[in-house]
């Protein structure tokens, strides 16, 4: 099963998603590409990331994005 | 706000969407973005094609083509017209209303009311709601309510956030008074605290169009976009609709004593795939039920992608027999609204292109 982090090289190859870095506020990661990814991880985890989840606070770290995972019951 | 009205039906649906059909892999080198990325959000969005009027093609003659259609193979008759209500927000002008332009290039009686109400991706079920009001007058007993929009004309080609999934359509619904003692149920909201979410900036007495509102700005996201042109905030729009549309429709269906799955179909506005989908997700409805491929097909037309929807996957089911279907709309105003109704039976139900 593909990593957080390798989903958002596919998503973002330009960048290194290290873990000090805020992916919105450093422009890693614009809106649409919030998009991509909730459909990426709904798909490799086999989740449905709800609505109202999509916003930008669940998607600014790694560990945002894991903890975000978790709540649905996945262990990234 | 809960409506109930009673013995109305809609007896017929036609779209017609412009024969000029672009696709997202030609348009992409438009975009300043990388081929990769663009790709990826085709797949996602579901970005394939869409209809676009030619330049200088306007709300008026789209509806005119439709009705014209319409007279032609007698599917409906110039003297029946009691009422003609027109929902755009591209309209011909100004002033006069566009809705008296089409009566006047139709050659419609003037013993009529005309009208034209400025809503959007909610103004399907808004005009129904308006024609089933002026239904309750003995003096109106067919109503003609036209969709149409053109906004492909006031989108930035270089804006990824719109133009890929802009479409431009018009639609004809006939609405008039049912023999069966029929009930239809709707409810409506709108919030004016959040009109800028999605708006035209400029071009009205507010900011008038001059030189400098039709230069491009760099707005963010590698897009550019003048303030001529649609702005949509795509994050606030997601949000609104996940949050606020969900509750709607399950208030609508304990306001009718109806259970989810009774419905047979949800027919949304659509935006996009992606956002129908995690509605469907969302209500735990089937994909099936709630169809998300107009967007693909023929692009986002405002408040035409109900009808556009109905005409493009249910036309020959709802020529033989009755569906119930969940009409549900949300958009610019904000305006959020969703009707149950016993739809079926339809004299017509197709969809002509436009040439």
């Amino acid at each position: 099963m593909k990593s957080v982090a390798d989903i958002l090289k596919e998503i973002r190859p330009e960048f290194d998603f290290t873990p000090n870095n805020d992916f919105i506020a450093d422009g890693m990661l614009d809106s649409f590409d919030v998009v991509t990814l909730v459909a990426a991880l709904d798909k490799s985890f086999g989740v449905s990331i709800d609505g109202v989840d999509i916003v930008p606070e669940n998607f600014r770290s790694l560990q945002t994005i894991e903890a975000l995972l978790r709540k649905y019951g996945v262990r990234p | 706000m809960n409506f109930t009205f009673r013995r109305k039906r809609v007896s017929g649906i036609l779209a017609v969407v412009p024969a000029n059909e672009r696709s997202f892999l030609e348009e992409m080198r438009n975009f300043n973005f990388p081929e990769a990325r663009s790709l990826k959000l085709k797949e996602v969005m579901g970005y394939d094609r869409h209809r676009l009027v030619e330049p200088g093609v306007c709300v008026s003659d789209l509806a005119t083509f439709g009705m014209d259609y319409l007279f032609k193979n007698g599917l409906l008759h110039r003297d029946e017209i009691d009422a003609l209500i027109l929902v755009t927000q591209s309209p011909d002008h100004f002033m006069p209303p566009t809705s008296n332009v089409i009566q006047g290039r139709l050659g419609l009686k003037r013993d009529m009311f005309c009208m034209d109400i400025n809503q959007g991706c909610a103004g399907f079920v808004i005009g129904l709601i308006q024609a089933f009001l002026l239904l309750e007058q003995e003096s109106i007993r067919k109503v003609v309510l036209i969709n149409a929009d053109v906004l492909s004309r006031r989108t930035s080609p270089k804006d990824r956030n719109s133009y890929p999934l802009v479409g431009d359509a018009a639609s004809i619904a006939v609405v008039e008074r049912d023999a069966e003692d029929s009930v239809i149920h709707a409810n409506l909201k709108m919030d004016g605290a959040r009109n800028e979410v999605l708006m035209i900036p400029a071009g009205g007495f507010r900011l008038p169009s001059t030189p400098q509102t039709a230069v491009l700005e760099d707005v963010g996201d590698n897009n550019l976009r003048a303030k001529d042109h649609l702005r949509m905030d795509g994050s606030a729009v997601f949000n609104f609709v996940q949050v606020d549309v969900p509750p709607l429709i399950e208030s609508l269906l304990a306001f009718a004593g109806v259970s989810m799955d009774s419905v047979n179909y949800f027919l949304c506005h659509q935006p996009n795939r992606f956002m129908i989908q995690k509605l469907a997700d969302k209500m735990k409805v089937p994909y099936a039920k709630m169809p998300s491929n107009v967007v693909e097909h023929f692009g986002n037309s405002s408040g035409v992608t109900i009808p556009v929807a109905i005409a493009f996957n249910l036309a020959d089911q709802l020529r033989q027999c009755h569906l119930q279907v969940c009409l549900v709309g949300f958009g610019v105003g904000l305006t959020w609204s969703s009707m149950l109704m016993r739809l079926g039976q339809l004299s017509f139900c197709e969809m002509v292109d436009y040439h």
